[in-house]
């Protein structure tokens, strides 16, 4: 039997998985199986048009939380490659992750992402600190630098509770696997500075978690209004933003009947006055 | 290895069986027993950081007895057994039996092999099933051999005691507090029929569960001192 491939799924233990080594499931599958570990493969040409892309992720933060929504369309080119896509999970209890770029490569990474957390957790006994994951994260985004330059970037927002601080905080990358830390609010991909500007007049830090899911579906509803690539809520279909939380009390996803009431009332409200509420200029 | 002398292959099986099972019946018993939710792992473990029971998947968990070095290895390479075959595959595919065949494997090879002396280690592997019908304990001891328990396992030291005690009370539909209070009270009666049961506190204890009404896919969940004592305290025994 080999022990490295097709082998390390076979009945026994190989030698490999005896061994002493670190508590990273990424290093150990770079090790076994390096086919699987996302970091063996590059390209050589421009590979941008091979992976729908993913579009537009908001985050912000609460007294007691942090909330990410991230609208459901991929698009390949002009294209709308998927209507209903998921673009934000859970990387383990306590921490979100929403994705932009490459979907293919980006889902890969999430599963990537929460395996490794879940494994360090079980071999420790302890989970790692929310910044140990924001950490190992950049180290992911780092190796997948070299489909970063042939058009298949990720770049992933993560965001999650810190019990240490006993806050929610909010991470972005960028494609060379640079970490920095947002205060407040933060929003990644083709939609981001039109989400970000929106999300700069309606945050305020006192908000209840209610009005900062309505902030970040407001926001989301600004990024598609400007950016072909962004879906808004689709009423007729009835596809809504997924919109998930850190808290205390773990990681939840508001029900799709909370996300339609609040695209609801967000579109109503539109009808009204089509660019959103106004800011006062003073 | 070379040898002097001729040792006939039954006796050199029955000496490496009787270093390994001496070995194990140093160390603190371990009950695993079905309740009404799940199934449920009762160490008497003194020690809050070197774990005798633990997670491998969202549905399997892992509980052994023995020399730790060698349990701890197991346990790590059962994690990643599971957590490659997840990745690799998906997550639904990560089963019970693989593990089981997995470990049965290794440790068989290990106490045939003239090179290498036995694990002294017994483990469990339990797995929780859709329905209480499909719920699996797997037991393995040190040469390999896998046994199929329908309704709990009892490792260790005074396995035998502990389980006439355990079995004489237990059924599969016990509510949680019932299932804990039975395991600890096979725990304590470890010095054989007659004698007075010790006396087991919760710090003295590891406790976790795969609890099947918990929502999230992670079943496996431990109960810390502040839970189990008030369950310990509780009214009379069943049985």
């Amino acid at each position: 039997m080999s022990t490295s491939g097709a082998g390390s799924f076979g009945a026994g233990l190989p030698p490999a998985f005896l061994r002493a080594g670190s508590s990273s499931f990424s290093e150990f599958l770079s090790a076994v199986a390096p086919e699987l570990a996302p970091a063996s493969r590059t390209t050589v040409t421009d590979a941008t048009e091979l992976s729908p892309h993913g579009t537009t992720i908001v985050a912000c933060t609460f007294p007691g939380g942090v909330m990410v929504a991230g609208d459901r369309r991929a698009t390949m080119g002009h294209m709308i490659a998927q209507r209903d896509i998921q673009k934000v999970y859970a990387a383990d209890e306590f921490s979100l992750i929403g994705i932009a770029g490459a979907a293919g490569i980006a889902v890969e990474m999430v599963r990537l992402f929460q395996t490794e957390l879940e494994h360090y957790e079980k071999i420790e006994g302890a989970p790692l600190s929310l910044d140990g994951k924001a950490n190992r994260l950049a180290a992911m985004i780092r190796q997948n630098l070299g489909l970063a330059m042939q058009g298949l970037a990720v770049l992933p927002l993560f965001a999650g509770w810190d019990p240490a601080q006993g806050q929610g905080r909010i991470f972005s990358y960028d494609a060379t696997g640079g970490r920095y830390e947002e205060t407040a609010f933060h929003s990644v991909g083709s939609g981001s500075v039109f989400a970000r500007g929106s999300l700069k007049k309606l945050y305020s830090p006192g908000m209840d978690a209610h009005s900062c899911a309505t902030a970040v579906v407001q926001a989301l509803y600004d990024a598609a209004d400007d950016d072909s690539a962004t879906g808004g809520p689709d009423l007729t279909r009835r596809i809504f933003p997924i919109v998930m939380q850190a808290t205390e009390e773990g990681v939840s996803r508001l029900s799709e009947a909370e996300t339609s009431l609040i695209a609801a009332e967000v579109v109503q409200a539109r009808m009204e006055r089509p660019d959103g509420p106004a800011a006062g200029v003073i | 290895m070379s040898s002097p002398f001729y040792v006939a292959p039954e006796q050199q099986m029955k000496d490496r069986a009787d270093f390994a099972r001496k070995g194990i019946a140093r160390g603190r018993s371990v009950v695993v027993l079905r309740y009404a939710d799940g199934i449920c792992f009762v160490a008497e473990n003194r020690s809050q950081a070197l774990h005798k029971v633990s997670e491998i998947h969202d549905r399997i968990g892992f509980a052994a007895v023995g020399r730790y070095n060698e349990f701890e290895n197991l346990r790590i390479a059962g994690i990643r057994h599971a957590d490659m075959r997840g990745y690799a595959y998906d997550r639904a595919d990560v089963t019970g039996r693989g593990l089981a065949n997995a470990y049965a494997q290794l440790l068989g090879t290990i106490f045939s092999s003239a090179g290498e002396k036995p694990y002294e280690v017994e483990l469990v592997v339990a797995e929780l099933g859709a329905t209480p019908g499909e719920d699996q304990i797997y037991r393995l001891t040190y040469d390999g051999s896998v046994g199929d328990e329908q309704h709990l396992a009892v490792m260790g030291g005074s396995a035998d005691v502990i389980t006439e005690v355990v079995a004489a009370a237990h059924a599969d539909d016990l509510p949680l507090e019932d299932a804990v209070r039975l395991a600890v009270r096979g725990l304590a009666s470890d010095a054989g029929p007659g004698q007075p049961p010790r006396t087991i506190g919760a710090e003295a204890l590891e406790v976790a569960v795969l609890d099947r009404s918990r929502s999230r896919t992670r079943k496996f969940r431990r109960l810390p001192a502040g839970v189990l004592q008030p369950m310990l305290a509780g009214p009379g025994q069943p049985g």
